[in-house]
């Protein structure tokens, strides 16, 4: 009996990890391949194993890329966190209709591409487009300036990218929050703040410290933000990926790099959940 | 005034009205629960009180201070949640200690305190533990320490016994009568059990549709219920359709009976019930001398449980249920006619 379900659970697997294999395992294997391919005389490449991808790769320039895209994402995700939580908190303390009329806005805010909201923020930030102008309405600036290309835009684009996700990844932790928690935290004398930062964001730990991993991984691979809005200096490694591969059809050296990136992922991912996420 | 006051409490959610114009009046140090079926507003109460819910209309004071604005954090405080409510990321001494920790108390403060409390809870040594380690009786325990760790003046229970299973139930509810007499502390228990509400109550409030329909001492509520359904919600009750016969009886079919209690000297011919307790009603063989006070019916059921025995008669197609000791027994079998003698004194006239 309990080898037969065993044994219908795996079979149910099958398609899943087929999908999976074929569509996740076979490209990173290829790109495992290439990147320590080695060239041909005539500039191609094939099959080999030379580590001098990586070689390049161990320069100054793009080590301070990598540490650069690393710190710029986890900038992204913690600012992105910190305007999301308390929003999505409040939201889980409207009504069911409300509720659902917030989450659909935010989820259609997710339809809108990363093109999109890239050329928008360029005008926004622009000379002659709006903040700026704002800005000199008001009287905080002399005269209209130009914004973008700057690291701040880049930021302020991608955390506004970021916003949705970190909402819908943190609602269904807040909105499972058992509201007498809160309730029992203030009858034993802390005051509204106090319980948020005494109750709510720690017994919701788990799911910030999820929701930040995921959006850390998920701005790592964003290219077009950056460089519609961000000089060449704040050019992330997924940006300089697409550079080599489209552009300078150096496949192994973008292999290559896509390879660190991963690392680099993978290792955020394995390091946050080990020593925050764990339940204590 | 001193004690705990509630004037003209009146709670509106949206088009529903969760309690409706309550009054009471309850001495320091006393145990009250509010007993009722649920939905009948006496969760809304409590939580007025705790101030988890603004009053619509009215005012709720404790030792002549006006609480009803009082934000919840600033009442003197304490409450056990139904499912308790504790704080998954603390451990047990953490949880109990963690009104202590924001008003800032020491550590070290804290630690005597916790341990203090987990002794007088019969819990010692459990205060590194993680909530999850514990039972849901040692739960409970733990809730109610942490409820209690500051001394409060209130002491506010949401139905504290229906996580725990039958048996740790009646333990916890003598347990928790005695914890609450040796501190003093003014009490307010919401349950919808009987038993609960009689066992630790100085004041019982009964309450339905909104509305308090009686408040008084556990026996004064279980001898002169002022309703049928007050008298159906606390113990068992025979209730048998009568008339008004005169100032202090009832014709009960062509039987005549004295009433002593109850909504005694309406006009006769009205229509009223009469209701008795089972203890308070004795079944004897017909033939024997003819009590006065009584009526006739025929034996439907005995229930012979060892330290009680049940009989059921059906008079006139309404069942009423006499509860004796085996020394009482007055050998009767299924199908026997008896009378079922009702004492004056045991009689109360209920509206109909």
């Amino acid at each position: 009996m309990q080898e037969g379900t065993r044994l219908t659970r795996s079979i149910g697997l099958i398609p899943s990890s087929v999908m999976i294999g074929i569509f996740f395992m076979v490209p990173f294997v290829l790109i495992l391949l290439t990147s320590v391919s080695v060239p041909t005389a005539d500039g191609d490449y094939q099959l080999g194993f030379s580590l001098e991808h990586f070689d390049r790769f161990a320069s100054w320039f793009y080590i301070e890329r990598a540490l650069f895209s690393a710190g710029l994402c986890a900038l992204i995700a913690l600012l992105s966190l910190l305007i999301a939580f308390p929003f999505t908190y409040m939201l889980t303390q409207f009504g069911p209709r409300s509720q659902t009329v917030w989450l659909i806005y935010i989820l259609a805010q997710l339809s809108l591409s990363e093109v999109l909201i890239a050329f928008s923020w360029q005008i926004l930030l622009s000379r002659t487009g709006g903040i700026a102008n704002i800005l000199v309405w008001v009287g905080l600036a002399e005269k209209s300036f130009s914004m973008a290309p700057s690291a701040g835009a880049v930021l302020a684009a991608l955390v506004y990218l970021a916003v949705p996700f970190s909402v819908l990844l943190l609602y269904p932790a807040l909105s499972r929050l058992d509201r007498s928690l809160t309730e029992a935290a203030r009858t034993l004398g802390a005051s509204p703040l106090r319980t948020f930062f005494t109750v709510v964001v720690p017994v919701t730990r788990p799911a910030i410290i999820s929701g930040g991993v995921t959006i850390f991984v998920l701005t790592l691979g964003a290219i077009i933000v950056p460089q519609v809005l961000g000089k060449p200096e704040h050019w992330t490694l997924s940006v300089l990926i697409t550079d080599q591969a489209i552009f300078n059809f150096n496949m192994p050296f973008a292999s290559a790099l896509a390879v660190v990136l991963l690392v680099i992922s993978a290792s955020v991912i394995y390091g946050v959940t080990k020593f925050f996420g764990g339940k204590s | 005034m001193s004690g705990l006051i509630i004037e003209g409490v009146t709670k509106k959610f949206g088009n529903v009205t969760a309690v409706e114009d309550v009054n009471l009046h309850f001495k320091t140090g006393e145990m009250i629960c509010f007993l009722g079926p649920s939905g009948c507003g006496k969760t809304t109460l409590l939580r007025m009180i705790a101030g988890l819910e603004e009053p619509t209309q009215g005012s709720i004071s404790f030792e002549g201070k006006d609480l009803t604005r009082v934000p919840v954090h600033q009442r003197d405080i304490g409450m056990v949640f139904q499912s308790f409510a504790l704080f998954p990321h603390l451990s047990v001494g953490e949880n109990i200690t963690y009104a202590m920790r924001i008003r800032g108390h020491s550590r070290s403060e804290r630690e005597d305190r916790a341990k203090e409390l987990l002794d007088m809870m019969h819990l010692p040594g459990v205060a590194d533990r993680r909530i999850s380690q514990l039972s849901g009786g040692q739960r409970q325990r733990v809730a109610i320490a942490r409820a209690l760790a500051l001394n409060p003046q209130i002491f506010l229970l949401d139905e504290p016994m229906s996580a725990l299973d039958a048996n740790l139930r009646e333990a916890m509810q003598i347990e928790l009568r005695k914890l609450q007499q040796e501190l003093g502390i003014t009490t307010v228990v919401v349950t919808h059990d009987q038993t609960e509400a009689m066992t630790m109550a100085d004041e019982i409030v009964v309450m339905g549709r909104a509305r308090v329909l009686q408040t008084g001492s556990p026996m004064e509520i279980y001898k002169k219920p002022v309703d049928k359904f007050v008298a159906g919600f606390i113990g068992t009750s025979n209730l048998l359709p009568a008339k008004m016969s005169g100032e202090n009886a009832v014709r009960v079919g062509s039987a005549e009976l004295r009433v002593e209690h109850g909504a005694v000297g309406q006009p006769a011919g009205t229509d009223v019930l009469l209701m008795t307790r089972p203890e308070e009603v004795f079944v004897r063989p017909i033939g024997a001398s003819a009590p006065a006070n009584a009526v006739t019916g025929k034996v439907s059921f005995v229930r012979d449980i060892g330290a009680t025995i049940e009989i059921l008669v059906d008079c006139d197609g309404h069942e009423v249920i006499s509860v004796l000791t085996p020394k009482d027994w007055p050998d009767v079998r299924i199908g026997d006619a008896v009378t079922v003698e009702m004492p004056a004194g045991a009689c109360t006239v209920l509206a109909a």
